[in-house]
């Protein structure tokens, strides 16, 4: 009985360190894009020196899913959770690494003059971060049927994206001098729509998780 | 300049179809509302199953489950303790073996069994495994005796720690080695279902590999059941894996499906160690 016992401590630190890591990732992307927004490139610096942090949590985990592998053998729903957890973890990396992209962007946006507000942009972010966040629930509650209906929303996400390349290149051609500028927000924009779908990632693999069930490339 | 050769044109590849993926074999044993007693305490209940033949089958469960009786009544041997009963059919190719009148020294022939502890008996080694063919009195020279020995310790992959004392005792062998000679005895009288029961659990880990190799080897003509306690193992070697409870039948599944998603909460509850 102990050793359930040992085995469900160890599961639950994992689980712990992978929400930890989720967090890291979500705060990560809130900075960047206020520091985007409001012209803070302290703030930006702040994501950049965190990121070693996040890196070393990602590795953590990594680990202690190996060893959880490899000395306790886990099987069935167990062994989904750690498998599960064992691929999100990288994924969680990356969108804190695409957040340290923006925070990059930002830092080099604030040494210029300051553009035209474009939208979607702050649309695009404040759904991709409702997305990781619901999706970081649904993984913690095993919520298969959330996850799905967040995998459903990442199409909302695409359709701003698409929205904000067109009026992009439309400032480009309209504004020239600005090209370049317009260029480096196109790249936030393409952070932003990748970061969705590492969420949708997450949600494939929080379904799976708790029904065995693969749906990616579905 | 150099001459541009164009890339190599993408095939599109077949599908592969996954390796878990198993031949759905015709039915080898079927049992059919098995009840077992002894005396008057039920072991088993409403046992129904199908073996497919040339496949491993691993049977699992918590000790005192029914999982070895159960095994026992697929070569009658539960015969031989006194008191007990049993009910439903058991058919192997369609041969109800519990039949008045089944011969049953023909159907320990077809159906052989290995043990949790290896039994040499103390004869050299050729005898042990020429032992079955003689009393049944399958071959008819000594050469042909020679020859179904020599291919019974290739198939048990032992001839060639032993093939240069075979004159030697069968003790003499180790742990590992004398399980395989069992195995090699159970296999000269050329049955066609294997039931094993806990073959590996004496075992070290290099032997019971080898045991495990064995059994995957085998399987290509052999039907075989293995009684595991050792849950890795059953993960490692059968195709199919069934749960037993308190003499039920609790699940059958693909060995893959059982260790990954098991259809039963009492399944996964024993497989992830949150039994009890």
């Amino acid at each position: 009985m102990d050793l359930h016992r040992h085995l469900d401590d160890e599961l639950g630190s994992l689980r712990d360190r992978v929400l930890l890591l989720g967090g890291a990732a979500e705060m990560a992307l809130d900075r960047a894009m206020y520091a985007l927004s409001e012209r803070d490139s302290e703030v930006a610096r702040q994501v950049l020196d965190h990121d070693d942090d996040v890196d070393h949590l990602e590795v953590e985990i990594d680990r202690q899913c190996i060893d959880i592998i490899a000395l306790r053998q886990p099987a069935a729903r167990d062994l989904r959770f750690v498998i599960s957890v064992a691929k999100m973890a990288p994924v969680l990396e990356r969108i804190a690494d695409h957040a340290c992209n923006i925070a990059r962007t930002a830092i080099d946006l604030n040494n210029e003059p300051e553009l035209k507000s474009v939208l979607d942009l702050s649309r695009m972010s404040e759904h991709a971060l409702k997305m990781l966040r619901a999706a970081l629930d649904a993984f913690t509650s095993g919520d298969a049927i959330a996850a799905r209906e967040i995998i459903k929303s990442d199409s909302e996400i695409n359709d701003l994206y698409n929205h904000t390349f067109h009026r992009l290149i439309e400032l480009m051609v309209t504004e020239p001098t600005t090209a370049t500028r317009d260029a480096r927000l196109l790249f936030v924009a393409k952070h932003l729509e990748r970061i969705g779908d590492y969420v949708t990632d997450i949600c494939e693999l929080t379904v799976y998780m708790a029904e065995a069930a693969f749906i990616k490339h579905t | 300049m150099p001459v541009q050769t164009a890339p190599p044109k993408l095939e599109v590849r077949q599908k592969p179809e996954s390796t878990f993926v198993r031949a759905s074999g015709k039915a080898k044993v079927v049992v059919r509302d098995l009840n077992f007693f002894y005396g008057k305490v039920q072991a088993l209940h409403n046992i129904s199953l199908e073996i497919p033949e040339r496949i491993v089958m691993a049977f699992i469960g918590p000790s005192g489950c029914g999982k070895s009786t159960f095994l026992r009544t697929l070569n009658r041997m539960n015969d031989v303790i006194p008191a007990t009963r049993i009910a439903g059919q058991i058919l192997i190719d369609d041969h109800d073996i519990y039949t008045p009148g089944t011969d049953v020294v023909e159907l320990r022939r077809r159906v052989g069994m290995v043990f949790q502890k290896s039994n040499p008996f103390p004869k050299s080694i050729f005898d042990n495994v020429a032992y079955g063919l003689r009393i049944n009195r399958v071959t008819k020279s000594s050469s042909e005796l020679a020859d179904r020995v020599e291919e019974a310790l290739k198939d048990a992959a032992l001839w060639n720690e032993v093939k240069d004392r075979l004159k030697t005792s069968a003790l003499s062998l180790s742990g590992g080695q004398q399980q395989r000679l069992c195995i090699a005895r159970a296999l000269a009288i050329r049955p066609e279902v294997l039931l094993m029961d806990e073959p590996a659990s004496a075992l070290d880990p290099i032997a019971t590999s080898k045991i495990e190799e064995l059994i995957f080897d085998l399987k290509k003509q052999y039907t075989i059941v293995i009684v595991t306690h050792n849950m890795q193992q059953a993960a490692r070697v059968s195709d199919t894996t069934a749960f037993f409870l308190l003499g039920k039948l609790i699940e059958v599944n693909s060995t893959e499906k059982m260790f990954t998603a098991p259809n039963e909460k009492l399944t996964e509850d024993y497989i992830t160690g949150r039994f009890g």
